[in-house]
């Protein structure tokens, strides 16, 4: 039996907490910013193309700009000549913010286990969801974009800050 | 014919078992001067250096530097090369010849560390410019990575490309980064130009973004082992990447593979081609606002996808050639699927171009945008399509062919002027006379084997491995040492999607190659991408890049 507003209003309201209400909303607007540098961002083509569709999962809108993203996608191999450019755009983006790490090199260098490439970019930037492949199929991305929406639907509460301060990569002085 | 240069230089000049001209670094200059105006070899296909301290047999001295030239028919090929002084390191440049060595000479300063003198702008190309080293050197750790802390500001190559056009000031100019992390980029490649309003004065480029120690991993591993490697150089092709690797070690072995692996290369590879280009058009399309072609375009692609991952096991990096053949023989009902990948190609296209090929806005928008004329696209090393854009029907698959190509019927595309508009009115022909070779290959398609029936290259049957000794040691000896190849330096190309894509491999006999160079297609094009934008407008410098079909993964290797 409904109680409170519920009770005076009927199925015209519906009360829940504030944030399992952004929660939701969130789950289902993502705007991903694509950093895509190599074969992974081919697949990234795929992924948001007709046969998988990535708005299906309400994540279509893709940004170029990272202030306007809340999703980073690093799809491919980061260099070491790269890194300090994936960092500046990861600060640009504004909280809350999550990090997909897509792909064999993004996650540890994958066989460019050489001079030139950063081993894992959880040295650069924290990442939240690794994907593993190399190339991962889009399954796999989408898959990786179900498991940001658990996290975001299981956030304790939107004035917890998610920043990670602990955070000190490799290029952070 | 060279023979002006063999009578020139006939007391300077010797010629190594591999048919290489050694000639001494001061005469360098002048003999290619020589074989450019004389003998007609306009085209430098590549510039690299060898370094020879861990090698298994003494050389005259430590480094060497190779260049690679073609004549005008593009059918003849000469390798020169020249030991330098090793207290010097120095040899003369010869971008004052060649604009296409600008780049290959900064490319070896940077890895090597060999100085080119009277070099315009002899700055690291592909290491970060807090590099410190040169990477392919044979004392350099492979996995001795460096930090680095912040972007070249690009100043220094800005500012006297702007003097040049008379610009001494700066004030009135917006300085721009397009790139590297930019949706108009394809990829990571930065464009860096300066505005005076919406007209870029001057641009520079910056590349090495995705450099991935290719040649430095090489090294480090079998022959078939670089394969994968090789997939994700063009990875729009990758197939097309693992045959011209597969062919360069054969032409090593001196392998002739079954006709049926041959004819499996062509339709496979033809299909990459196709699929290669869809993606270039599919992009520069959306580059110009067409979106719904892209949907056009890179639908038909997923079918491929789907056909590949049933025969090779992979979408994109497919692994699919071995040294000697192909991995699998064709599966049960791919004739069919191959129909169904080509019909839809053929609507893919049709649509897209329903969209297009009338429309003036289109039209508009490409047709004397981002010019290079023949001549031009030849010395600034252009090659495959964005050179038969501009009117020279070079094709290798014509010029040389390999696998066959001789015996199938079909015409290379040329454009006429060389714009956006040809380069890619020319993809969308190459589609159609590729579907074309494709259903020729399927009606000839030979039975037999699929890979060389040769006990030090291919793999023994699974059969023989699980029941006797032999078959077990010779599977581990393969695996563990590698194909063993001759001791040689060997240059070889196919036609890529993008244009010759050929690999030089110096072996010292063992089954790990001494070092690979690859020659990528889209090198050479990208470093003439600032002439092309300059004097042009901002939004143009979008098409003009992407209609070049620049990848980053081949581009830096």
């Amino acid at each position: 039996m409904a109680v409170g507003a519920e009770a005076i209003f009927g199925d015209s309201v519906i009360t829940t907490k504030l944030d399992s209400a952004i929660g939701w909303a969130r789950e289902s607007s993502m705007w991903p910013y694509i950093f895509g540098t190599a074969c992974c961002a081919i697949e990234f083509m795929s992924v948001a193309s007709s046969k998988f569709d990535i708005s299906r999962f309400g994540a279509e809108v893709v940004r170029f700009s990272p202030r306007q993203a809340d999703l980073m996608i690093v799809a491919g191999t980061i260099s070491y000549k790269q890194a300090p450019v994936l960092k500046r755009i990861y600060d640009q983006m504004t909280e809350p913010k999550w990090v997909i790490s897509m792909g064999a090199c993004a996650c540890s260098g994958g066989f460019y286990d050489n001079y030139t490439t950063v081993q894992g970019i959880d040295s650069i930037i924290p990442v939240d969801v690794y994907v593993a492949g190399c190339p991962p199929r889009p399954e796999a991305l989408l898959n990786a974009l179900a498991e940001i929406q658990k996290q975001q639907l299981k956030e304790e509460s939107i004035l917890k800050d998610r920043v990670n301060t602990e955070f000190k990569g490799e290029l952070d002085a | 014919m060279h023979e002006n240069f063999q009578e020139k230089f006939k007391d300077l000049y010797t010629k190594d078992s591999d048919g290489i001209y050694v000639l001494d670094k001061d005469d360098l200059h002048s003999a290619i001067k020589c074989l450019k105006d004389e003998d007609e070899f306009h085209f430098l296909v590549d510039v690299t250096a060898v370094d020879y301290s861990k090698y298994l047999y003494p050389k005259a001295s430590r480094f060497c530097v190779v260049y690679l030239l073609r004549n005008k028919d593009f059918k003849e090929i000469i390798t020169i090369k020249s030991f330098l002084d090793d207290q010097t390191l120095e040899i003369q440049s010869i971008t004052d010849l060649f604009q296409s060595s600008n780049w290959a000479e900064r490319e070896v300063w940077d890895q090597y560390g060999i100085k080119f003198l009277d070099h315009p702008n002899l700055k690291r190309v592909l290491n970060h410019q807090g590099f410190e080293g040169h990477p392919l050197r044979k004392d350099y750790p492979i996995i001795k990575g460096q930090i680095c802390n912040e972007t070249d500001d690009l100043m220094d190559e800005m500012i006297p490309r702007l003097a040049k056009k008379g610009y001494t000031k700066h004030d009135d100019l917006m300085f721009l980064n397009l790139g590297p992390a930019h949706p108009a980029s394809h990829g990571t490649i930065r464009t860096f130009v300066a505005l005076e309003g919406e007209t870029i004065v001057s641009a520079v480029t910056e590349i090495g973004y995705l450099h991935r120690g290719f040649e430095k991993s090489c090294e480090n591993h079998t022959y078939n082992q670089i394969i994968p490697y090789t997939d994700r150089l063009n990875y729009c092709s990758a197939i097309l990447n693992n045959i011209a690797f597969a062919h360069t070690v054969e032409g090593m072995l001196g392998l002739t593979l079954p006709d049926r692996a041959q004819f499996i290369r062509v339709i496979v590879g033809e299909l990459s081609r196709i699929i290669d280009h869809l993606v270039c058009l599919a992009a520069n399309l959306v580059d110009m606002g067409a979106l719904t072609n892209y949907w056009y375009l890179y639908n038909p692609r997923e079918t491929v996808y789907t056909l590949f991952s049933k025969l090779t096991g992979a979408r994109l990096t497919n692994s699919y050639m071995r040294i000697g053949g192909v991995a699998h023989d064709l599966y049960d009902g791919f004739e069919e699927d191959l129909n169904h990948c080509i019909k839809d190609i053929e609507k893919g296209m049709s649509d897209a171009l329903s969209l297009v090929e009338k429309n003036r806005i289109f039209h508009d928008r490409t047709q004397n945008i981002g010019v290079v004329s023949a001549a031009e696209a030849i010395n600034k090393g252009f090659s495959g399509p964005n050179l038969r854009a501009s009117g020279v029907a070079y094709d290798m698959r014509k010029t040389a062919p390999y696998n066959f190509y001789e015996s199938f019927d079909f015409d290379i595309a040329v454009g006429s002027v060389g714009d956006v508009y040809d380069r890619l009115m020319v993809r969308f022909e190459e589609i159609r006379q590729s579907i074309s070779i494709i259903k020729q290959a399927m009606n000839k398609l030979p039975s037999g084997d699929i890979i060389v029936n040769d006990r030090a290259v291919s793999l023994p049957a699974k059969n023989d491995v699980y029941n006797s000794i032999e078959g077990v040691m010779n599977h581990f000896k393969i695996i563990t040492d590698g194909v063993k190849v001759p001791t040689k330096e060997y240059y070889r190309a196919i036609e890529g999607a993008n244009g010759e894509l050929g690999f030089y491999i110096v072996s010292d006999g063992t089954g790990t190659p001494y070092k690979v160079k690859v020659r990528p297609p889209c090198f050479a094009p990208m470093s003439a991408l600032p002439e092309m934008l300059e004097g042009g407008m901002i939004a143009d410098s979008v098409i003009s890049l992407g209609s070049l079909n620049i990848i980053a993964g081949e581009l830096d290797r």
